[in-house]
């Protein structure tokens, strides 16, 4: 029976590559998703990732399945998408959601042009699924750099960061580091994709980042512990993500984004914070 | 016109949204600790006047100065866009107070520790440490936004209707608050509608209506008069308004 968990990781190489890889984004991703959620900043996160997907290709449309092009490329287009979709919102009338909807449909559209111009479908579905079972040395560097810088950059600009969620106008108030504050946070959301995207394509990288932050929510209110729950799942989703395809035969990357799926269903159902089995019977009232 | 004793300058000021002005060419000073209420109709300005001292609204004319820098400027702002949703206890939401001693990385020590459960103490909101703001009541969450004005320590504070739907025990007790702030010779200047505690608490008044109506002591600043003129002033609303040639004092 413990073979079953055992076994393919200790036979097989890109088992144990695959297994590295998801720990280093799930470290990564999932406090990153935690402030995504906390500042109401979900459906940011899935723009954004949809986002690198044309400066990937133009990186892949110029050097092939190469790491570094597309890496720089997704970067590149993930910070000029943030920036644009935020001057937009803050100097015209259109909020930050719909201005970010309406860059990332461009930028999807044409990330799948730009790749079917050379590719092949194989190479497609290369860039829209990742590829987590054929994580090489460097790949897997840069997923742990990613994650380590990630950590550190939090760790630094916690306190700004959640007062910048909590209450924008006094930190306005009593300090410039709002702006650079959100800048920075949004580099390390643009890093932790592009990440996400070699792992797991363009289309689920966000998922390893929200839905181990949305389950968590459901489980603790204060916010380091949501960090660390979410850092949990993300692993634990991993890990039988990378089983349940392993054993069942299925693609990798969306048998670990449904793994992650399943434990915030079950979050949902049964969490501590405002799950729905509590909400359905929440218990007699109490004195006070 | 500046002198030593000037908390807030303001030089032929023009505040606005656009290039709309909402407060149009105010002129004048704020001596330092003054207690000033702001008064005027809904959109007379008062709030973009608060928004113009703290800098987060540059002015389209005219310059304000300060006379201490901009941190020490401790803002309540009217609707406080605070997320209460946001998973954050009272002692947390009281302890940014500290910001401007403590700034991003500094520790909170047990001084500062004290003082805040001084400060929860002096709003009425001790055993409150543990609560989420999500569990607190309008008035509780204004008690707490006070005390964390207190922990700021600030020489000038803005208060952007500190006590609209707030019940009278609360108003009471945060009254007292911006009196003591008063006594320790802070400069308050605070935006209210109730014209009956302007006239028990505020010795001075300025009287607003998309541009100053009149400013002084609140006697003679709130007369039926003046606040007649200041109703019909602030209904003008022109689609096509001319540029406004007025020259800057």
């Amino acid at each position: 029976m413990l073979d079953l968990f055992y076994a393919p990781f200790s036979e097989f190489e890109f088992m144990r590559r695959a297994l590295v890889g998801v720990i280093a984004i799930a470290l990564g991703g999932g406090p990153v998703g935690v402030f995504l959620m906390l500042r109401r900043m979900s459906l940011t996160g899935d723009a954004m990732a949809h986002a690198i997907l044309p400066g990937a290709a133009i990186g892949y449309l110029m050097a092939g399945l190469s790491l570094p092009a597309m890496t720089v490329g997704g970067l590149a287009a993930g910070v000029i998408v943030a920036i644009a979709a935020g001057l937009v919102s803050r100097f015209t009338s259109l909020k930050e959601d719909a201005s970010l909807a309406a860059f990332y449909l461009l930028s999807l559209a044409l990330g799948v042009t730009i790749v079917s111009l050379r590719g092949s479908n194989v190479d497609l579905l290369h860039v829209l699924f990742g590829t987590v079972l054929a994580l090489d040395d460097h790949t897997l560097l840069l997923l742990a750099s990613i994650s380590t810088l990630t950590v550190l950059a939090l760790a630094v600009l916690y306190r700004p960061l959640v007062l910048e969620c909590v209450d924008p106008i006094f930190l306005r108030s009593v300090s410039r580091a709002g702006t650079p504050t959100h800048l920075i946070f949004l580099g390390l959301v643009v890093m932790n994709l592009v990440g996400g995207f070699h792992a797991l394509g363009t289309l689920l990288a966000v998922g390893m980042m929200m839905l181990p932050a949305a389950a968590s929510r459901f489980w603790t209110s204060d916010i380091t512990m949501m960090m660390l729950v979410s850092v949990l799942i993300g692993i634990v989703s991993g890990v039988s993500g990378l089983l349940l395809s392993f054993h069942a035969e299925l693609p990798a990357g969306p048998a670990i984004i449904l793994s992650a799926g399943v434990v915030y269903v079950i979050s949902l159902a049964l969490g501590r914070e405002g799950g729905l089995l509590w909400l359905a019977w929440p218990g007699r009232h109490l004195e006070a | 016109m500046s002198s030593a004793s000037t908390a807030i300058q303001f030089d032929g000021v023009t505040l606005g949204y656009g290039r709309r002005p909402a407060v149009h060419h105010l002129d004048g000073e704020i001596p330092a600790g003054c207690l000033m209420a702001v008064v005027g109709p809904n959109g007379a300005g008062k709030s973009t006047l608060l928004k113009g001292i703290v800098g987060t609204l540059k002015p389209l004319e005219g310059h304000i100065r300060l006379k201490g820098p901009a941190s020490g400027i401790a803002y309540l702002p009217q609707v406080a866009e605070i997320d209460r949703s946001f998973p954050l206890s009272v002692y947390d939401l009281v302890a940014m107070g500290l910001w401007s001693r403590s700034g991003l990385f500094g520790g909170i020590g047990r001084r500062d520790h004290a003082r805040i459960e001084e400060a929860l103490a002096a709003v009425g909101l001790t055993g409150f440490e543990r609560r989420p703001l999500s569990t607190l009541s309008g008035g509780q969450m204004q008690r707490a936004l006070f005390a964390r004005l207190l922990l700021q320590d600030a020489p000038l504070i803005l208060l952007d209707e500190p006590f609209t739907a707030i019940d009278a025990k609360t108003t009471a007790d945060l009254l007292d608050l911006v009196r003591r702030w008063h006594d320790e010779s802070r400069t308050v200047v605070a935006v209210l509608h109730d014209l009956d505690m302007v006239k028990r608490s505020f010795p001075q008044t300025l009287l607003i209506a998309r541009e100053p109506v009149a400013w002084g002591a609140t006697g003679e600043v709130l007369s039926p008069e003046n606040l007649l003129k200041a109703r019909r002033m602030v209904e003008a609303y022109d689609p096509h308004a001319d540029v406004c040639h007025r020259s800057v004092a």
